[in-house]
């Protein structure tokens, strides 16, 4: 169970909840229609880490883009605490898969931007600034730009400069993706460790497996185009989460589960369009029996 | 002093000593078609006087301040310019086409039209450099616009900023560097045909002195002529450069 205390100075405590109605979002290039979420209904809880997982291509992006504001949906609503978004705005902050740091901007100035541009002046910002930087282990490169830092640096950056403006909603689109491994593995301890404190609603979007239950409270995995909700997996490990309960054998179990759903959507995103490929790739998934991992 | 004397400006040193002495070679030994050139000592002789000379560096401030005048109006007028028409696409719809058409035409070929439609030729002259100077600023800026990661929008539009914000924290520091290439490349442009129109239609700056030079069959002052407009240039470039560097301190090498 994440902390309920809200994490004290770093947060007012609140947090909102998703709720995607029945979506669908078309594209219509020159006369080619293009469907990429059908019908797509989706809840995320209130203070709770929800991860997206999916073939590439089944929408994830577009979904976090419609949550965001940043996109409108062809039919169908999204609410934000029974509020319909209608664009995008600091209760729903979103750290991007490639890094959407102001290069021109040091860490500091990225940081408080939000805070800036709402009307808070430099003085106000400055206790609180320095709080978030401390927390996410960037103080000493306040005056760094974006250039100079590395990519899990960056990260925490991003982070740091939703964080700080304590948003209802925090939404994740593959974050970690390029990181090396260990790198990685240690964003995953901090960023978890950083939900567990202050227990904000988290959208996390991966494609990493061992990445998705180790952070997750809920999985929920999606279909290949047209997008929509396959299943939802409850993932019931205790908290605080710890590296070593990958051997557990409940995170085995659920592990499992979620291999099986999806190696059928992945099954079809690779075959997508081409007959043959999909013909070659039934022929595994019929024998999947055979070939599934062994670990 | 062991620092200054490494091999690679000893390298740059002999190189343009070779230079020197083959130059000086080619003229003595009557090479066909080269053996008009001066010999590097008539040019250098020619050099001296000149810069001890007033009317030199007169011609020196003249083309400096056409440079100037032409370039800077075509940055105040591009820049706008071309950021506006990256950002709507109703006004780039408005003003593109008639822009595309006349951008091919090179500076240049504007000289004849310059010199019959403003009243006075520094006038024209101002002209002919704004124009070298301006297609080149509003195609970079327009091509930096367009380069800014819609993600750096969409991150600044949820963080609460608003479209003045988005414009002068985004779009503004984000074409930055291309303004910059457009105004280094639009820097070159304008002083050759600042030459051009000074050789065919001005009067004084460094252009004209160098062409009257040739009127009046002064060989190596031609030469002089064109090692000065080369430094001249060369100055301009450098002070660009320079500007770049403070304007975009998050860009550590261009």
């Amino acid at each position: 169970m994440a902390s309920s205390n809200g994490g004290g100075v770093l947060s007012s405590g609140n947090f909102g909840e998703v709720r995607v109605e029945t979506v669908t979002k078309v594209y219509e290039k020159e006369d080619k229609c293009q469907t990429v979420l059908q019908d797509c209904s989706l809840y995320v809880n209130r203070g709770k880490l929800t991860v997206l997982m999916g073939p590439s291509g089944c929408g994830k992006t577009v979904l976090v883009n419609l949550i965001a504001g940043y996109e409108k949906p062809t039919s169908g609503h999204i609410y934000i605490d029974d509020v319909p978004v209608t664009g995008p705005g600091p209760d729903r902050l979103v750290v991007f898969q490639e890094t959407a740091l102001f290069p021109w901007m040091t860490v500091y100035s990225n940081v408080i931007f939000g805070c800036r541009v709402q009307g808070l002046n430099k003085g106000e910002l400055k206790e609180r600034a320095e709080l978030i930087l401390r927390k996410v282990g960037l103080y000493e490169f306040r005056d760094k730009y974006p250039s100079q830092l590395s990519g899990g640096m960056q990260r925490r950056a991003e982070l740091a400069r939703a964080m700080i403006n304590d948003p209802k909603i925090m939404i994740l689109d593959e974050p970690f993706r390029g990181l090396d491994a260990m790198t990685r593995q240690l964003m995953q301890e901090f960023y978890v460790a950083l939900f567990e404190e202050v227990g904000r609603t988290n959208f996390f979007i991966t494609h990493e497996i061992d990445e998705a239950i180790f952070l997750a409270d809920r999985l929920v995995i999606m279909t290949f185009q047209p997008g929509k909700v396959k299943t939802e997996i409850e993932v019931d490990l205790p908290r605080p989460r710890d590296f070593r309960m990958l051997a557990l054998p409940r995170f085995m179990e659920i592990r499992e589960q979620a291999i099986e759903l999806l190696y059928e959507e992945a099954a079809k995103a690779f075959a997508a369009g081409s007959k043959t490929a999909y013909d070659l790739v039934g022929a595994l998934v019929a024998r999947k029996g055979i070939c599934k991992r062994t670990k | 002093m062991k620092k200054f004397f490494n091999v690679r400006v000893l390298r740059g040193f002999i190189s343009i000593v070779i230079f020197v002495v083959l130059w000086q070679f080619v003229v003595l030994v009557k090479i066909p078609y080269l053996e008009n050139l001066p010999y590097p000592k008539e040019v250098a002789v020619d050099g001296i006087n000149a810069v001890g000379s007033k009317t030199y560096w007169f011609d020196w401030g003249i083309s400096l301040s056409r440079i100037f005048i032409g370039f800077i109006a075509a940055q105040l007028i591009g820049i706008p310019l071309g950021l506006a028409m990256g950002i709507s696409r109703v006004f780039k719809g408005f003003t593109f086409p008639v822009f595309e058409m006349l951008r091919p035409i090179p500076p240049i070929a504007w000289i004849p039209l310059a010199i019959l439609f403003w009243p006075t030729r520094e006038l024209s002259i101002y002209f002919l450099v704004f124009i070298g100077a301006f297609f080149i600023i509003v195609i970079n800026v327009l091509q930096g616009v367009s380069n800014i990661s819609v993600s750096l929008k969409w991150a600044a539009s949820s963080l609460g900023a608003r479209p003045k914000d988005i414009f002068w924290k985004i779009m503004v520091p984000g074409s930055l560097p291309s303004i910059v290439t457009g105004m280094t490349v639009g820097m070159g442009v304008t002083w050759n045909v600042l030459i051009a129109a000074e050789m065919i239609a001005g009067q004084g700056g460094l252009g004209r002195m160098t062409w009257e030079a040739y009127t009046n069959h002064n060989i190596p002052f031609i030469v002089v002529g064109m090692v000065s407009i080369g430094v001249a240039g060369y100055l301009c470039s450098t002070l660009i450069r320079w500007l770049s560097e403070k304007a975009m301190p998050w860009k550590k090498r261009f």
